[in-house]
């Protein structure tokens, strides 16, 4: 290892209050590497991001950000957090502008206005996800899809060095999800590095460079996307399924093959 | 105006009604967006309880208001931070507790029931000039504060999650605000009173929501409101002899009426006078290989020779000279039926 990896959990359990939803989770990401975190519902996915983000409590193992130990790290602004939200509406009216703007506040003193610097990043968060020419229009008129880019840039703004995504892709239509996509590429052709909570492999298959399985709060596949790929060949042939066994579990892996054996993106644009 | 000026008392009224004009809505933009719009109602219920303490024990029920209601905003927000289900009913016991031990408390005192209805309803005219200094002083600090710490303010209430995964203090900002809160529910308390100040820091925010197209704008919008119904209830109540907090109320609310009547209209003229483009999947941006024509303000996408702009979540077509055409529902047609 040249560098230090940006995430790196060894044996990590996540959970809320004493109910572990992840169990001896060991995963590391290094610079550069765009990871989907696939899983069924209730699989632990969710619960592990946010574990990172301090939204979930850290009940067990070694968690490192940057190589601080988790119960110490202050630098919070360093992981970019695009929540899952299926709608920004507000009870007030707020711009995309204003939205990306609380990007740069967790990066300077409660006294110290924005100046100039700040500006210019939000132009430039704005520019990546594409909605520049939309910064100043209620956040409530926009679809789905650009809401999703709206956080996306306010994550951008505080200049994160690695983007934790939630479901950035749920609840988008086929139009957006391209758009989102493309956006995403952008990024990744940038050296950002990502951690992608998803259920739709196949909107990011170009971007993705590594897949991680969670089932029953367990990672079970760890892989390049070929090789899972690979494994999904072997799971329709009926290939014994580990996970824990559990009286009223049901397969849980079978709705996320289901979508990710769908044929990648089917139309470029051209 | 000139004769109302000369007079003392009502020089000093009119500085309160500006200071709480200004601090009512600016703290209560912050409410709307958290949706908890009648907090204020039921710290103001709280503060009786202080009123009352004070009138008793012979020490100032400003002082003593000022605490209780402090009190009760922190425990409001502890509350909340609980998020237990049972957490509406501790509010309830709090807020009904607080206004009906005030109430018991006065009838102890040998203040007269005048002196309650001064404190529920606003009597700005009878306010001693200390209290004024007091208030004064109070409602600029409140301003100040929340001035400095709005983009905060906003970031918390915008996305709670959002603020906590990036280390904002969230907690101790939400309970910066509920005693921002607090300290303007006992400021405003002579001037429209603890039972309609919920009001004032409401209503101005209803109708800035209508003609503003951001949060800061609807920030400034506001405080404009707000500051123009406490100065104009306050003179209006001087000439119809009507009490203050009730006067500065119905004006704010008549703004808020008149003005929605208007902006309904106008929305329509303009749902009249646009015209969506043709349905396509396809989103115009910098990279959409479509020619970009800034155009009045936004940017218009040059699409097979016609131009498309952005409108929520379609897009108009906008012509040459779109702005010099009437606005009503018979312009052009044929451009319509296109």
């Amino acid at each position: 290892m040249t560098s230090t990896p940006l995430i790196e959990l060894r044996s990590a359990s996540f959970g809320y209050a004493d109910r572990k939803v992840v169990d001896g989770v060991t995963l590391s990401q290094g610079p550069g590497e765009v990871i989907a975190l696939l899983g069924p519902n209730g699989s632990g996915k969710s619960t592990l991001v946010k574990g990172l983000l301090g939204l979930s409590d850290h009940l067990g193992g070694d968690v490192k950000l940057f190589g601080t130990a988790l119960a110490k790290f202050r630098d919070k602004p360093r992981i970019g957090y695009v929540p899952q939200r299926h709608s920004l509406s507000t009870s007030v009216r707020v711009t995309v502008r204003e939205i990306v703007e609380t990007g740069r506040l967790p990066l300077r003193p409660w006294w110290r206005p924005s100046g100039a610097a700040d500006a210019a990043v939000v132009d430039k968060a704005l520019d990546a996800v594409g909605l520049r020419d939309r910064e100043r229009e209620d956040v409530a008129a926009l679809s789905g899809g650009q809401q999703r880019r709206v956080l996306i840039a306010r994550a951008l703004a505080a200049q994160p060095d690695v983007l934790v995504m939630d479901e950035p892709t749920a609840g988008v239509d086929v139009a957006n999800q391209r758009i989102l996509a493309d956006v995403l590429a952008r990024l990744a052709e940038r050296g950002t590095s990502m951690l992608i909570v998803t259920h739709e492999l196949a909107a990011l298959s170009d971007v993705v460079t590594r897949i991680v399985c969670m089932n029953a709060g367990h990672v079970d596949f760890d892989g390049s996307p070929t090789a899972y790929a690979a494994g999904h060949r072997r799971h329709e042939l009926g290939d014994g399924h580990h996970h824990s066994p559990s009286a009223d579990e049901r397969e849980p892996g079978l709705a996320a093959i289901v979508t990710d054996a769908l044929p990648s993106r089917e139309v470029r644009r051209g | 105006m000139g004769d109302l000026l000369s007079l003392d008392f009502m020089r000093q009224a009119l500085i309160a009604a500006v200071l709480v004009g200004l601090a009512a809505p600016l703290v209560g933009a912050f409410l709307v967006q958290r949706r908890m719009s009648l907090i204020g109602d039921g710290i103001g219920h709280v503060a009786l309880a202080g009123v009352a303490v004070g009138i008793l024990t012979g020490s100032m029920p400003v002082l003593t208001a000022l605490v209780a209601a402090v009190a009760a905003a922190v425990g409001v927000e502890l509350i909340r931070a609980a998020g237990r289900t049972s957490g509406d009913i501790a509010l309830a016991v709090m807020f009904y507790g607080g206004i009906a031990l005030g109430v018991v408390l006065m009838s102890k005192s040998t203040a007269s029931s005048g002196n309650l209805t001064g404190y529920l309803f606003g009597a700005i005219l009878t306010t001693t000039s200390s209290d004024i200094v007091v208030f004064a002083g109070l409602a600029v600090v409140v301003v100040g504060v929340t001035w400095v710490l709005r983009h905060r303010f906003f970031a918390v209430a915008n996305d709670e999650e959002y603020a906590r995964a990036v280390g904002l203090p969230v907690m101790a900002y939400n309970i910066a605000l509920s005693v921002l809160t607090a300290v303007t529910v006992v400021v405003s308390m002579r001037v429209v009173g603890l039972l309609l100040i919920t009001a004032l820091m409401i209503v101005p925010n209803a109708t800035a929501q209508l003609v503003s197209r951001s949060f800061r704008s609807s920030l400034v919008w506001a405080s404009l409101i707000g500051v123009l119904s406490a100065v104009g209830g306050v003179v209006g109540s001087f000439y119809a002899e009507t009490p203050s907090g009730g006067t500065i109320v119905l004006l704010a609310i008549a703004t808020f009426l008149v003005v929605s009547v208007v902006s309904g209209l106008v929305t329509r003229a303009r749902r009249a006078a646009h015209e969506r483009a043709e349905r396509h999947d396809h989103e115009h941006g910098p990279q959409c290989g479509h020619q970009a024509i800034p155009h009045d303000g936004h940017i218009d996408y040059l699409h097979d020779g016609h131009r498309h702009a952005a409108h929520k979540d379609h897009y108009d077509e906008h012509d040459e000279h779109p702005h010099e055409r009437p606005h009503d529902d018979h312009a052009q047609p044929e451009e319509v039926s296109r």
